[in-house]
């Protein structure tokens, strides 16, 4: 192992870090707000809103995301006279919208069968308890529905995190420069495959190590009895 | 008796592969890998099948060298690394000499070369300032150079796609990348035409044999080729079959067989066919 190599290697690619966690964070953040949206969508007893959110999430769910990043930026590209007609060329124009659309679009499928998931494991009984109590509403959400449903999401809901951290690298395929874009055009100087992907792979690593210990932090926050070795206190909330 | 019908169709079946192998035991297996994504010089036709001048030669060189050639189509930007790994014995994917590539594979001599430049939309205004004509950045370097500074005043602060990982990337790197607003890098020409197109870069710079590809393309029909036709250098030294460096069998093979393929005509007749022009080099 070329340890020379590989250190400058690490440094020719930590310009792309920032990029990378600009695309995950932005996404997952409009992505989110679209999942929540969608996630009750799809429970609506307003049928055609509920398959209207259905089929949104069967088509993103079922297709490729590299395809949805292609057919946006160069489906889309083809039709600049028209989204120029609508003012929207600007926003179609730049690969660094069109990443971020395909993405947040994405985990806004993703998320909404997490979201439904979440509420559709709130048992009926802790419902019907909570009704009883006089709560309606805002408030049965707030106090009841709310927390038992992130509990069950939050694991699931991680995953997916992980999931669009390394979905950025396909960024680099409409010429954004994040990792693993750099990553390309190191091998393309160095032809040095296996160095330069190990040490992008292992900054990935890195990354989603931080994240993957954020979300066991909000997990034990949230659900403590459901963490993970802590036997005793699951047997303690039991009794 | 189906018992024995079958057990003869086996019999005969491994008979005929036995003599078939017998007759290419001295046929040695080569495969070559192209990109399939750089017409016309290999591209994937409407049926799905590899086609262009490189996969004409291909057959033509390998007839002559009496070799069992099999192509393959592999993304550019992994295409060394992938010969360096035994994943292929040969490249033919419009890829030029350099010194850089010649530090981890070897080359036969050249079989095409010819010019690289600039294409953009018709009428693109910072095109009428740019020099026309041939430049070569080794021999004539002197008016090689004027002509860069020429074309760097053009191009200030317009955005400039270009395939990653070519010549032609090096080159648009090491002269253009100051005064350009921005370096977009490309996987194929394709996707850098598909971009021009939509009005997403000013310009792009590739082989001169690519742009006419596109110009004679549905997406091209509001493109020309703009600025000089530039050759040597950066640009390299021709195009040629890349391989690795201690495969000089196949290497003696291949350039036996473009020699006499220059000599006979035939890649005349093929870059001609394929490109409109005589692209075989000089020797």
């Amino acid at each position: 192992m070329d340890v020379a190599f590989l250190r400058e290697t690490f440094l020719r690619l930590l310009p792309g870090v920032p990029l990378t966690l600009q695309l995950a964070f932005l996404s997952v953040s409009i992505g989110l707000f679209f999942a929540l949206l969608l996630g009750f969508a799809m429970r609506a007893r307003f049928a055609p809103l509920a398959w209207l959110a259905h089929g949104y999430v069967f088509v993103f769910r079922g297709t490729p995301l590299l395809v949805q990043v292609f057919l946006i930026y160069y489906g889309l590209g083809q039709f600049r006279p028209f989204l120029q007609e609508l003012d929207l060329w600007w926003f179609f124009r730049s690969p660094w919208y069109c990443v971020l659309l395909a993405l947040a679009m994405n985990t806004a499928a993703y998320g909404a069968e997490i979201v439904r998931g979440g509420l559709q494991s709130v048992p009926a009984p802790q419902v019907e308890a909570a009704r009883a109590f006089g709560m309606s509403g805002f408030t049965l959400y707030r106090r009841i529905i709310g927390p038992l449903a992130l509990r069950q999401a939050l694991p699931a809901y991680g995953n997916e995190l992980i999931l669009m951290v390394k979905a950025t690298a396909l960024a680099s395929t409409v010429t954004l420069m994040e990792i693993t874009g750099i990553a390309h055009k190191l091998i393309s100087e160095t032809f040095r495959a296996v160095e330069i992907f190990l040490v992008a792979g292992s900054i990935y690593l890195f990354l989603n190590f931080l994240l993957t210990r954020l979300i066991a932090w909000g997990e034990r926050k949230i659900a403590p009895d459901l963490a993970l070795d802590k036997p005793e206190l699951k047997t303690a909330l039991v009794h | 008796m189906r018992f024995v019908k079958l057990a003869l169709a086996a019999a005969t079946a491994v008979g005929l592969a036995l003599t078939a192998s017998a007759a290419m035991a001295q046929q040695r297996k080569v495969k070559i890998a192209t990109e399939g994504a750089y017409a016309p010089w290999n591209f994937v036709n409407s049926a799905g099948k590899l086609e262009g001048f490189e996969i004409d030669l291909a057959a033509d060189l390998c007839k002559r060298a009496n070799l069992d050639c099999e192509i393959v189509a592999q993304d550019w930007d992994g295409i060394i690394p992938s010969l360096t790994a035994k994943k292929y014995d040969a490249i033919m994917a419009g890829m030029n000499i350099t010194d850089k590539r010649l530090e981890v594979i070897s080359f036969t001599q050249a079989y095409a070369s010819g010019p690289h430049g600039m294409m953009a939309a018709k009428g693109a205004k910072f095109a009428s300032a740019m020099p026309t004509g041939r430049f070569n950045l080794t021999t004539g370097k002197a008016e090689a150079d004027k002509a860069i500074e020429q074309i760097k005043a053009a191009v200030k602060g317009k955005i400039v796609g270009v395939q990653v990982s070519t010549t032609n990337a090096n080159f648009v790197n090491e002269y253009l990348k100051g005064s350009v607003a921005e370096v977009r890098e490309y996987k194929t020409t394709e996707q850098h035409d598909l971009d021009l197109a939509a009005g997403r870069v000013d310009f792009v710079f590739a082989a001169h044999s690519a742009f006419a590809a596109t110009i004679a393309s549905p997406i091209g029909k509001d493109m020309e080729i703009v600025g000089p036709a530039l050759n040597g250098g950066i640009l390299g030294r021709g195009v040629a079959v890349g391989l690795r460096k201690d495969d000089n069998d196949l290497r003696e093979a291949f350039d036996k067989a473009i020699a006499a393929a220059k000599a006979d005509g035939t890649i005349k007749a093929l870059t001609q066919k394929w490109f409109k022009i005589d692209m075989t080099p000089l020797s």
